[in-house]
């Protein structure tokens, strides 16, 4: 479509590419700087996994909404309301009300009776080895998922910044994103992870606080205006500001919206880079404060995602979006070079400004993900089930930090696929395998007394594997234009999002495995875990 | 930020005291800690079905109400925008009532069974170690 758009987007990054990269490069160094620092503090595990659980609550809510807030957010949220009008808004409001979930029932329990990862939850009471095999194989799934989100929305934004189209320059660019998370995380662990979250979250906040300004300004404040002028200009009228744009069309794509929904909601207390951040405190009590703050944090940001989206509609226009990015990931870049003025100075340095954001944003995202996948690798699988419990403290965190080189390794071989696919579209997947295998054995483990191992390993498992195999089989993988392979077509399973099967799924085969199970439920540890996550007796 | 303190160095994760399984059963059983449990389950639980059902709710009504949810209250403001507002705020508030609900009646009887259950350890180690100087002395 237009290319005079496309050049003119271009042009108007490279004139400034140097710009750009100075302001990529301040943020590089200013975290590496961060990392070295923090990782000349990482002496124990407890440092390394958990920070030295060392953090105030208000620190650790601004961490965790910069572990959140991710690329999804921040790109394909503006991306999806721009293209979809009201039916992106949702993504803002699942993903919002899923803290709750997260608040009244998972972090403060979990955080009196863990240690390091979910996996030392999700087995206390039950036979280590196969819960713990079992708890970090769907970490490492979820977290895959979710970093390959994170690689597309890379991968994007470099396209549209330096200008580089060819495959080799975009893969060096991933490279070079996957080195710096190792970077972040083999050094700083959890303690350096958290700052850079930290720096990312108050950018981030800033970036859009700025965006959210000048869109308002352009409309005097008047937001009925704004979207009366971003439904005009969507080319879809009135129907731009109700539901159904993307979801309502046919019933299958309406059963599709619900299955998103539960995704999003019931996924926020499944994901393990997420909950690990609560053994980052020392108390549930600086847990449930962190959550808190974390919630109006997140809660303020996705507010102003309705002004990024329904602005990005009305000042840049769905036309020339789709031309950059059939996803629409790019709408809030081209939102900051459009209200900054194209082919003027202030719109390049805007871009500039909020591409830096999102790379921070993409990184810091990455690192927490990273960290989260190889503390289970060294701690559940590694430490527990390989050494059997034998390894020292000192193995157990060079496992973890041989882990991270190889994930980072893999993160970067995918992130070279799935450019096109909406980056919120593929963490709502990520969202929905935590939620069918992870969310269900959270709560059987800490609130039902019955719960067997039997029940874990197949809720797990059994969640696990429903929720990947019918993304495999879904329109997301094959069938049609915008799939990850549009050439071919296995796709049976009508749905995108399959958490509408799959998480109850997860719930059901739960509570089976455990009427079905020939051992009884072990009483002493339901006593021990039931009392130390409402009281914190002895907590770590 | 560079205004903010470095947090404490952070220590050797030095595994803490643990009550024996007895004791944690023992208290489990306990009316007290029963107490605790109905406590936060009787408000946690219901709570949680209620923001579920009213999210729920306003999926379903977006997917199969689109009428209802595209009038238009004032301006180019529909339905559908003011109930997705309204799920940000009963987000607020519910985190709000939630936080202020723990620390008014959770905290301090769990503060209660925790001290309770350690005090109970340390007077076990107590009443163990002069019995050993005993039999140092003795030696």
């Amino acid at each position: 479509m237009s290319p005079t758009i496309l050049f003119a987007a271009g042009s108007g990054a490279s004139e400034h590419r140097p710009l750009i990269i100075t302001l990529f490069a301040c943020f590089v160094v200013a975290t590496l700087f961060i990392t070295v620092w923090a990782g000349r503090q990482t002496k124990s595990a407890a440092d390394f996994y958990a920070g030295g659980r060392q953090f105030t609550g208000f620190q650790n809510g601004l961490a965790i909404s910069g572990d959140y807030m991710s690329a999804a957010s921040f790109l394909g949220i503006a991306g999806a309301i721009a293209l979809f009008g009201y039916d992106g808004f949702l993504y803002s409001i699942g993903f919002l009300v899923a803290w709750l979930v997260a608040l009244l029932l998972v972090a403060e329990p979990l955080r009196n009776s863990g240690r390091f990862t979910m996996g030392d939850v999700l087995a206390y009471r039950m036979r280590q080895r196969p819960v713990r095999t079992a708890a970090g194989t769907s970490t490492i799934v979820v977290s895959i998922f979710y970093l390959l989100a994170q690689m597309a929305g890379a991968g994007v934004l470099v396209s549209l910044l330096l200008g580089i189209t060819s495959d080799g320059g975009k893969i060096a660019i991933v490279a070079l994103v996957g080195l710096l998370m190792i970077v972040y995380v083999t050094i700083g662990g959890m303690k350096g992870t958290t700052w850079v979250q930290m720096v990312k979250a108050v950018l981030l906040i800033a970036g859009t606080l700025l965006i959210t300004f000048l869109v308002l300004l352009k409309f005097n404040f008047n937001v009925s205006d704004l979207l009366g002028k971003a439904a005009e200009n969507s080319g879809k009228g009135a129907a731009f500001l109700e539901p159904g744009l993307k979801y309502g069309l046919t019933p299958t794509s309406k059963l599709d919206f619900i299955s998103l929904g539960v995704a999003l909601v019931l996924g926020t207390a499944g994901l393990p880079h997420i909950l690990i951040r609560f053994y980052t405190v020392p108390t549930a009590k600086a847990a449930r404060k962190s959550v808190n703050w974390a919630i109006g944090i997140i809660g303020a940001f996705y507010l102003m995602t309705i002004a990024l989206g329904f602005g990005a509609a009305a000042i840049v226009g769905p036309a020339e979006i789709t031309a950059s990015n059939k996803a629409g990931n790019t709408a809030a870049p081209l939102l900051a070079l459009h209200i900054g003025g194209v082919d003027s100075a202030g719109g390049a340095i805007l871009l500039a400004v909020i591409s830096a954001v999102a790379f921070a944003t993409i990184l810091a995202v990455v690192a927490g993900l990273t960290l989260a996948s190889s503390s289970s690798f060294a701690h559940d699988i590694y430490a527990n089930v390989i050494r059997k419990g034998q390894a020292t403290e000192k193995e157990e965190v060079r496992a973890a930090r041989w882990a991270t080189v190889f994930i980072g390794i893999v993160s970067i071989a995918l992130g070279a696929m799935a450019r096109d696919l909406n980056v919120a579209g593929l963490v709502a997947l990520a969202f929905a395998v935590a939620a069918s295998a992870n969310l269900p054995t959270i709560l059987y483990s800490l609130f039902w007394k019955r719960f067997t191992t039997q029940g874990a390993l197949w809720s797990i498992y059994g969640g696990l594997i429903a929720s990947v195999t019918l993304v495999l089989f879904s329109p997301v993988v094959s069938s049609k234009p915008s799939s990850m392979f549009p050439d071919a077509d296995f796709a049976w399973f009508p749905l995108e999002n399959p958490g509408l099967i799959s998480i109850p799924l997860g719930f059901l085969l739960g509570w089976l495995g455990s009427l079905l199970s020939k051992e009884e439920p072990d009483k002493g540890k339901y006593a021990e875990l039931e009392v130390k996550s409402l009281t914190g007796v002895g907590a770590h | 930020m560079a205004t903010e303190a470095p947090p404490p160095q952070g220590g050797t994760d030095t595994s803490p005291a643990q009550p024996t399984t007895e004791s944690f059963v023992e208290v489990q059983e306990s009316a007290e800690f029963g107490e605790l449990r109905r406590t936060y389950r009787s408000f946690a639980f219901p709570l949680t079905i209620a923001f579920i059902t009213w999210y729920l709710l306003y999926v379903l009504l977006s997917n199969y109400a689109g009428g209802f949810m595209g009038t238009k209250l004032f301006g180019n403001i529909n339905v559908a925008l003011v109930l997705g507002l309204g799920q940000f705020l009963t987000t607020f508030l519910i985190a709000w009532f939630y936080s202020r609900h723990a620390a008014d009646k959770l905290d301090p009887k769990a503060e209660a069974i925790k001290s309770g259950m350690e005090a109970r350890m340390e007077s076990g180690t107590e009443s163990g170690s002069p019995a050993e100087s005993r039999m140092e002395a003795g030696a």
